[in-house]
Order: structure tokens, then C-alpha cells, then sequence
């Protein structure tokens, strides 16, 4: 099915949708673009990538798991019985503005999240309930490599509806079976006569990005790496370990779960983690098997480059929307740090 | 495990049994008699206990499948969950999620002479096959337990030793590190008395579970006894939240400690990445 809005009744859409859903849309912050509830006195900005990718969409910042409050029997108080509840939401939402990267790091959480020997109900209630409206890219920036990593700047992967700019407005297709539903409504056209401008564009954005790097042999070099803690060291010289690059990526996933309480009540509460702290696997005994930021920031773009797409049918878990590059105060970039481990040799090769 | 994996099964603790100074062991029961008639879980698999208010952390369940009266845990006390854990006493409750994780290979082993190494708290995974052992005797060869720890104050289960010691169907060593007053058995390393006693390599399985430093050398023992990598069974512990696989922080390479093990041969482990 495709469609075609123009430009002035977007608004008028987004407060439709807003009548059965939760709409996210990306708004202005200070300098930075965020995904916030859609309002319409504040309007959104699809003009570039966000700031920060939809990630909360389905999977908050921080979320409620489990409630539990201790009850007190006023006959005997030694005796404390426990009520634990399970929180799951029950909401629909729809992110607006999200870009190809955006919707398709999703699908990296869906291979662990739902598809593994367990299933996370909490993502799950809210994956299946978040409708995904993403708008293709006009050309790569500078940071962008979703080329490489299998993807492009029109890649409807893990998205509901993919809006391509055309003159007068956004051409409108549904890419999935939900996506038509989304698109049930009198503000659309129907896009038939615009689909040519749509191919036009989404491959003039084919063209733009630059060359793609084969990264295929980046799971096997990154494991012959692994013990050279020398060539860790030098990567990770400028790493702060801050954690910005863990926070803005679509695909991390890592997090932590914490009990908070006041009084006789309270919550177990997931939030993301960040695999660059040195809490992260550090051990009540004191042990940490990853101490410095070396042994931090190979795990991480370990898994990213060589774990995950070995256990995942060589998908990378990482969509290529180069926030981590962009927002970093120090300038890592983690397509130099994969490409050094691809042209690894080991050390008495070099120095034979 | 409930279909919601981060919610916890309600439990009430039996009997609290104070092991030693730092160790307290819980035997619980589940509330609910349908969930308590169905569950099972087999020798080496793990649950994480919740001290609400404060957290979870990850124990074996130390009792045998064979005997399903109570699931029994030994908790060392190292942090703050494991503070709060040593407050409860019996009638309390507790939650728990439990079975995680992978077991003890104890098909495989059928038909094999087995030798128990265990050092300080790491006598609790095995003291789950051990019992499912002893409970299928006929089933498998030659069992001998070596057991040790610092002082005789810091080993557990000291009230099962002198059934361990005097059946003959097991052959158990205890050692403590250093001379004590009124010790009996033997003085020195778990690694040094384990070449003394020299368990023999042929059709026989070790299965080692202690402080890193211990599993370390007692591996280096046991390859010079003859014994190969896949002769080589250990449990290990990593810090984890989820225990299912998914929060991403119990990880050696590709393997998740909280669902692929805790259970590994040494041959496996020599596989992945050296990152213990």
C-alpha cells in the first residue's frame, strides 16, 4: 500500500494517531534532537538524525518490573508477608521521525529479546505495540555507515511505514502488515503517482553514502586480537569510559536491575547499563574479569563486531547511525577501532 | 521458570542452618503447591534468591533433584544482598527464580569413576551431584571427594561429614590449610593433597568448584595426574542481573555464563575467550 501526505496536514496526522496511541516524535532540546511525546504546540524536527535514537521506545530508560510491598500482621508482627506483582505495560505507541538506523536496531534486541530461550514479556508487550513510521534519509553524514553493516539509508528493516520525501510532501509505504493499518486514514492520498520520485530519491540516497567496508572478517580477527592487550591499550587510549557512546546507540541493550524502596513498598526497576563502566561485571569479591577500559571497550565492540554475529547468523549489532562516533567527547571512532582489528596481524608476524 | 522470567517465585524459608561464620544455608519451599508440585531443575543449575527492597544475587541450588522436600542454597555473606539474605530465618519469605542455567553433564558421566575437588563455598554446586550420585550409585564407578578449607570453622555441611566419611561407597579426604587443633584429616593445599591421594585418569571424570586460585592450581594438578581437558568438569560465577541470557554482562565471548553454563568442561573453556 502506498500513500502520499502533504506536508501541511502532518500535524493533523500526528494528532489522529495520537487519539488511539502514545506518539514519540523528535523535538528540540536546547541544541540536542530528542524523541518526546508529540505536542502540538512544540511541533517535531525530522530535518536530521536525532541526538538520541527512539531506544525508550521499547525499552525505557528506566522501567518497573515487579512491585512488591511487605504486609505487617498486626497479630504477629515477627510473621511479614510479601504481595509481588509483575508490571507489564499495556500501552501503543507510535514513533514518528525515526530513521532506518533507528527502527532496524531494534532487530537486534528482537534476536535476544524475543527469539532466545526466554522471552523478555515487558519488551515484547512493547515491540509488538510500537509502530515504527520512519523517514528515509536524503544522503549519509559523515559518521553514518549503515552501508556497512548490511543496511542503507532507505532500509525499511524493523519499520512499520517508510516516509520518503517527494515534492509537496512524504510519499507513504507500508512495509508491514500493521503498517497498513496505520495508514488507514483520510488525510492520505494515495501515493501511486509519487512512487517514482520516491525510487529517485531513495536511490540518489544509495549513492551518496560512500564506499561500504567489508567487515566480514571482523568476527574471527577481533577474537585473534583479544589477548594483545597492547593493541587494546592503544584503542582505547582517549576513552573516558563515560558511557555516551553505550546511552545514544540504538542496538546496546545491556542493563541493570535494582530494587528501590520506601518504607514497606516497593519497586525492582530495570534501567540501562553500560558495558564501559568498571561496575558493570565487577564481582562482590572484588574480582573483575574486564578491570581497565581496554578489556571494556573490546567486550564492547566485541560483541558488537564478532559475538553477536556469531551467534546470529553473521548480522552485525550495530546499525551504522555513528551517534557513538559523534557524540563522543574524545573522539573514538569505533569503525577505526574494527578496521585495526581487521588488518590485526599478530605480533611475531610483525615482527618477523 | 514462570512465563515471566524476572518474576519471582514465592518461597518459605523451612530451616536456616548457620554453616559457619560467613556461610548460612536456606532450605525454602514454594508457596504455591501447583508450582511447587511441577517444578524440577537438575544438578548444577542455579537460582537467584531476593532480598526485596535490597536486590538478587545468583546461588546454586545445592540440594538433589533426587530429594525435592526443600530447595536448599548456602549464601555466603560478600555484599549487600547477601547482608540482608543473613537476616531472614525460618517462616520468612523469599522469592525466587529459579532453574538458570545449564547442569552437570551427569549422563555423560554414567559408568565413570568420579572425583569430587572442592574448595570453601564451591562444595555447594557439588554437593548437588553429589547427592544425585549417591542417590544413582549403581550408575557410576569409583567416587572420591576431596573437600577442603581454610580452618575446620569455615567448612560447611560439617554436620554431613561423618556420614561422607564413613560410607564406603564414597572415599572422602578433608583438608584444611593450616595445623589445627584437633584435626584429624589431612593438613595442606586442596592441589598438594590431590596429588597425594592421586585419583587415576582411566574412565574418570574430575569435577572442581572453589576460589579461582584453587580451580587454577587444581587443574594444573589434575593434568599432571593425566587427566585431559574434557576430564575436566567446573562451575563458574560472574556477576548477573537477568539469568537469562539477555542483560548482556555475564559473557565470555560468545558464551553467556547465566544460560550457556555455569556448568563447562575445561576443554570448553580453553575455547573461548580468555577472559575469566
Amino acid at each position: 500500500m502506498a500513500k502520499f501526505i502533504t506536508s501541511d496536514k502532518v500535524y493533523a496526522w500526528l494528532e489522529e494517531l495520537g487519539q488511539k496511541h502514545e506518539v514519540l516524535a523528535p523535538r528540540n532540546e536546547g541544541d540536542s534532537i530528542v524523541f518526546k511525546p508529540y505536542d502540538s504546540k512544540k511541533g517535531f524536527n525530522i530535518e536530521r538524525e536525532a541526538t538520541a535514537p527512539p531506544k525508550k521506545a521499547c525499552f525505557p530508560q528506566s522501567e518497573t518490573l515487579v512491585e512488591f510491598s511487605h504486609i505487617k500482621d498486626l497479630e504477629n508482627p515477627e510473621k511479614v508477608a510479601l504481595d509481588v506483582k509483575e508490571t507489564i505495560p499495556t500501552s501503543s505507541w507510535v514513533v514518528f521521525g525515526s530513521r532506518p538506523c533507528d527502527a532496524r536496531g531494534f532487530t537486534m534486541f528482537d534476536r535476544v529479546y524475543l527469539n532466545g530461550k526466554h522471552v523478555d514479556v515487558y519488551y515484547k508487550a512493547r515491540r509488538e505495540n510500537t509502530f515504527f513510521i520512519t523517514l528515509a534519509c536524503e544522503k549519509g553524514e559523515t559518521t553514518c555507515f549503515c552501508n556497512w553493516v548490511g543496511s542503507g539509508p532507505s532500509d525499511p528493516t524493523g519499520s512499520d511505514v517508510l516516509m520518503v520525501p517527494v515534492d509537496g510532501g512524504y510519499f507513504l509505504e507500508a512495509v508491514s502488515e500493521r503498517g497498513e493499518s496505520i495508514l488507514d486514514s483520510s488525510l492520505l492520498e494515495d501515493g501511486g503517482s509519487k512512487q517514482a520520485d520516491a525510487d529517485k530519491f531513495r536511490a540518489e540516497a544509495d549513492q551518496s553514502m560512500g564506499e561500504a567496508r567489508d567487515l566480514s572478517k571482523a568476527p574471527a580477527k577481533l577474537l585473534e586480537a583479544f589477548d594483545d592487550m597492547d593493541f587494546w591499550e592503544a584503542q582505547s587510549a582517549k576513552c573516558l569510559s563515560c558511557g555516551a557512546c553505550t546511552y545514544l546507540c540504538p542496538t546496546c541493550y545491556c542493563f541493570n536491575i535494582t530494587d528501590e524502596s520506601d518504607g514497606v513498598k516497593g519497586e525492582r526497576i530495570r534501567s540501562w547499563d553500560n558495558c564501559m563502566s568498571n561496575t558493570f561485571t565487577l564481582e562482590a569479591s572484588g574480582h573483575n574479569p574486564r578491570p581497565t577500559k581496554a578489556h571494556r571497550l573490546k567486550n564492547r565492540v566485541g560483541h558488537k563486531f564478532s559475538y553477536y554475529p556469531d551467534l546470529h547468523d553473521g548480522v552485525i549489532s550495530c546499525c551504522g547511525c555513528g551517534r557513538c562516533i559523534k557524540s563522543c567527547p574524545v573522539g573514538v571512532d569505533i569503525r577505526e577501532i574494527v578496521l585495526n582489528a581487521i588488518a590485526y596481524e599478530a605480533k611475531e608476524k610483525a615482527d618477523g | 521458570m514462570a512465563s515471566n522470567p524476572y518474576l519471582p517465585a514465592m518461597a518459605t524459608i523451612q530451616e536456616v542452618i548457620q554453616e559457619t561464620p560467613n556461610i548460612m544455608t536456606f532450605r525454602v519451599t514454594f508457596n504455591d503447591p501447583g508450582y511447587k508440585e511441577k517444578f524440577t531443575f537438575e544438578p548444577g543449575q542455579v537460582g537467584q534468591l531476593s532480598a526485596f527492597g535490597i536486590g538478587e544475587s545468583t546461588f546454586v541450588i545445592n540440594s538433589s533433584p533426587t530429594r525435592m522436600d526443600y530447595l536448599q542454597f548456602s549464601v555466603m555473606r560478600t555484599g549487600e544482598v547477601t547482608d540482608k539474605l543473613h537476616t531472614l530465618k525460618a517462616g520468612d519469605q523469599i522469592g525466587v527464580r529459579a532453574p538458570l542455567g545449564n547442569y552437570f553433564p551427569y549422563e555423560d558421566m554414567k559408568g565413570k569413576d568420579i572425583v569430587f575437588v572442592g574448595g570453601g563455598i564451591g562444595m555447594a554446586p557439588l554437593r548437588t551431584l553429589l547427592y544425585y550420585m549417591l542417590d544413582n550409585r549403581k550408575d557410576y564407578g569409583k567416587m572420591t571427594l576431596l573437600y577442603g578449607a581454610r580452618t575446620p570453622v569455615d567448612m560447611a555441611y560439617q554436620y554431613e561429614l561423618p556420614d561422607w566419611l564413613e560410607r564406603d561407597d564414597l572415599d572422602t579426604h578433608l583438608t584444611i590449610d593450616a595445623e589445627y587443633e584437633g584435626w584429624e584429616h589431612n593438613v595442606g593445599l586442596i592441589p598438594n593433597v590431590l596429588l597425594d591421594i592421586a585419583p587415576k585418569p582411566k574412565n574418570a571424570v574430575a569435577v572442581t568448584c572453589g576460589p579461582p586460585i584453587m580451580i587454577k592450581f587444581t587443574v594444573q594438578a589434575l593434568a599432571k595426574l593425566g587427566f585431559k581437558d574434557d576430564q575436566i568438569v567446573t562451575t563458574l560465577e560472574k556477576r548477573m542481573k537477568c539469568g537469562v541470557g539477555i542483560c548482556g554482562r555475564c559473557n565470555i565471548g560468545t558464551s553467556y555464563v547465566c544460560q550457556d553454563g555455569p556448568v563447562y568442561t575445561y576443554e570448553q573453556l580453553k575455547a573461548l575467550p580468555n577472559e575469566m
